[in-house]
């Protein structure tokens, strides 16, 4: 499998203060691999260097194979494509006018959208089902559709990698679920390597292929949702009273919180017993 | 890929192709049409005035000054050079001011995303009205230097005060946007003041400053239009050029680089072109106030906010309300003259107000 994002060693911090050090993961081609760990963990952070907003401190933060550091701007949005975390957005712009900056990437200074990506650009509307949010000013809409809007404008810029910052933090359940279907059939279809910081760990063990734990400023823990999402990991990290089950129909892990005052010990489920008696 | 978008697009309830095409075609045609409005407008600046002169004589001494044509003059000597020498100059200022006004102020809102910028926002204005002043309270008078040394002052002070404040604004690599804006008031407020106390001494020259920094268009020669012409279109070019990066800016930063806009450099540029356009606007009429923000929201209003008509539509219409108030500022009090930076928000803020009132959308 081609590895398309590929972080050596990598060390980032602002300003002096380090976030995270020594970080180590892949992302190859058609797989999808979710970035979780507790708020101000460094998740976005991640995103940052790997879109280059940052440079690392130590180590090299790779796509395709190349050092983002010597990839010009212009060239790295045409290999990714960034979905992110509830972001200011012009609210007198358009929803269209908002997905043709997808397009922006592929554009010299003097060439204008022609027919060709406005097609592209409409298909981006129609997966996310945005096609009637076209004419709206975005300042006139909820946080979901903004989200979708901008799930399309990543669509819209046509790269091989896709970077997701919580992609369902302001979605309901059912928009969750056929977001991250879509983000995962392009995937698949699309041989996409995408990377998703998510907040979810039920989504994250539902959807993601592999999960990346990071807390205290390094990578915990990485392999698959069982391998990740156990009881004493989500417990160490997070610091959090949990129980983790398995999922009834398709045997990944389920994370529950656990009320206040109470011990996993006390409310450890004994198989066969009925949740509701 | 055409295949698959009809295929997705009847997945999605059948939405129809001419729907799915891009609305550019009518702001595409409020160009055009505006284009001709300034022509129209243009020739009723010419006829219209103290000595009214009928539009066929206009047109046929236009015609006369085109090479290669020979049109018959029927005329008087005077005629002509009351269209050519005193009112095409004028009319050409406030064109240019007008426009250059209008979409520097479009392109500073973009810049730093705020609504209430305008061209004087970081300092332009502040340091040309102080630049001016000084050149007033100098022993020199007269047209010294072929254009006069007030330009020149007005035209130093306003490059000087933008780059003061461009170099307190930067840290290392990077112009955070808020700090120019508010390193540009602090400075602003420091000039005026500085100003202020100038003016309160200069004795018997405080009537002509004073209308100097009301701004005024009576004075206009061909020379000076000539000295600023290049500046103003050579920086309204780079403007218009850099629109869809401008739109993507609208964005926060970090958006816009991971949509492949490099942001540094763009600041750089827009700033640097918007900040020599509006110099040279105001060093020749004084710093006229409420075109360079009220017209790019007039703009919007009507055609929206995509930067790549919003441009060059609010070059057009500032041109147009520029010349027209010009007109009105010499013509309504006849032969008595009002400073036109009096007239721009005597009636463009109705105006304005009107249209705010009959639109509703989200503006910015």
């Amino acid at each position: 499998m081609a590895v398309d994002i590929e972080l050596q060693g990598v060390s980032l911090g602002y300003r002096g203060r380090l976030v995270l050090t020594g970080v180590d993961f892949t992302v190859g081609a058609g797989e999808l691999v979710g970035l979780i760990g507790p708020n101000g963990s460094g998740k976005s952070t991640i995103i940052r260097a790997l879109t280059r907003i940052i440079a690392p401190l130590k180590g090299r933060v790779l796509i395709a194979g190349r050092d983002v550091l010597e990839i010009p701007r212009q060239e790295l949005a045409r290999l990714i494509g960034v979905v992110p975390q509830m972001p200011l957005l012009p609210s007198a712009f358009t929803g269209l006018e908002i997905v043709l900056m997808g397009r922006n990437p592929h554009l010299g200074l003097f060439e204008h959208e022609g027919c060709g990506d406005v097609e592209i650009v409409w298909k981006a509307m129609d997966l996310t089902g945005t096609h009637e949010l076209a004419r709206r000013s975005v300042g006139e809409l909820s946080g979901g559709q903004i989200q979708s809007l901008l799930i399309a404008r990543a669509l819209a810029q046509e790269t091989h990698v896709i970077l997701l910052d919580e992609p369902t933090a302001n979605l309901d359940i059912g928009r969750q679920i056929e977001i991250l279907n879509l983000i995962k059939r392009l995937c698949r279809e699309k041989n996409l390597a995408v990377l998703a910081a998510v907040h979810d760990l039920n989504l994250a063990s539902q959807y993601c292929d592999r999960l990346v734990l990071i807390g205290d400023g390094v990578v915990c823990r990485e392999g698959t949702p069982s391998e990740v999402l156990t009881a004493e990991n989500i417990g160490t990290v997070y610091g959090a009273h949990n129980c983790v089950y398995t999922h009834p129909r398709n045997g990944l892990p389920v994370v529950l919180a656990t009320g206040n005052g109470h011990t996993a010990a006390d409310t450890a489920y004994r198989p066969g017993e009925r949740m509701d008696s | 890929m055409n295949r698959n978008a009809r295929h997705a697009s009847h997945a999605a309830g059948g939405v129809s192709g001419a729907e799915r095409a891009i609305p550019w075609g009518n702001r595409r045609c409020s160009i055009v049409c505006l284009a001709f409005g300034l022509l129209f407008i243009v020739l009723l600046a010419l006829v219209v005035g103290s000595v009214p002169i009928p539009l066929a004589t206009t047109i046929k001494i236009l015609f006369s000054k085109l090479p290669f044509v020979r049109v018959e003059p029927a005329w008087r000597a005077g005629t002509d050079i009351i269209i050519t020498e005193i009112r095409m100059p004028r009319i050409m200022m406030a064109g240019l001011v007008g426009a250059a006004l209008a979409v520097a102020g479009a392109a500073y809102q973009g810049l730093f995303r705020n609504p209430l910028a305008d061209p004087y926002l970081i300092g332009v204005a502040q340091g040309s009205s102080l630049g001016a002043v000084v050149g007033f309270m100098l022993p020199v008078t007269g047209r010294a230097l072929g254009t006069g040394i007030i330009p020149l002052f007005a035209f130093a002070g306003a490059l000087a005060a933008t780059a003061v404040v461009y170099l307190l604004a930067r840290q290392g690599k990077t112009l955070p946007v808020t700090t120019l804006i508010l390193a540009g008031v602090a400075l602003g407020s420091l000039l005026t003041s500085i100003m202020s106390y100038l003016i309160i001494s200069s004795g018997d020259k405080m009537h002509s400053i004073v209308f100097w920094l009301m701004g005024s268009f009576s004075l206009t020669q061909w020379s000076d239009v000539r000295m600023i012409f290049g500046y103003i279109v050579i920086g309204t070019v780079v403007i218009l050029i850099f629109a869809r990066p401008l739109n993507v800016m609208q964005l926060d930063d970090e958006q816009a680089q991971q949509l492949g806009v490099n942001v540094e450099k763009m600041k750089l540029i827009l700033l640097g072109a918007a900040t020599l356009i509006t110099a040279s606007a105001v060093s020749f009429v004084g710093a006229i106030g409420f075109v360079g923000i009220i017209i790019p929201h007039a703009v919007r209003l009507i055609w929206g906010a995509d930067y790549r008509f919003l441009l060059p539509l609010s070059v057009l219409s500032g041109a147009i309300f520029l010349i027209l108030t010009d007109l009105i500022a010499r013509t309504a009090l006849s032969p008595a003259e009002i400073p036109v930076g009096v007239v721009t928000a005597l009636f463009g803020a109705p105006f304005f107000l009107y249209i705010l009132r009959k639109k509703r959308r989200v503006i910015f």
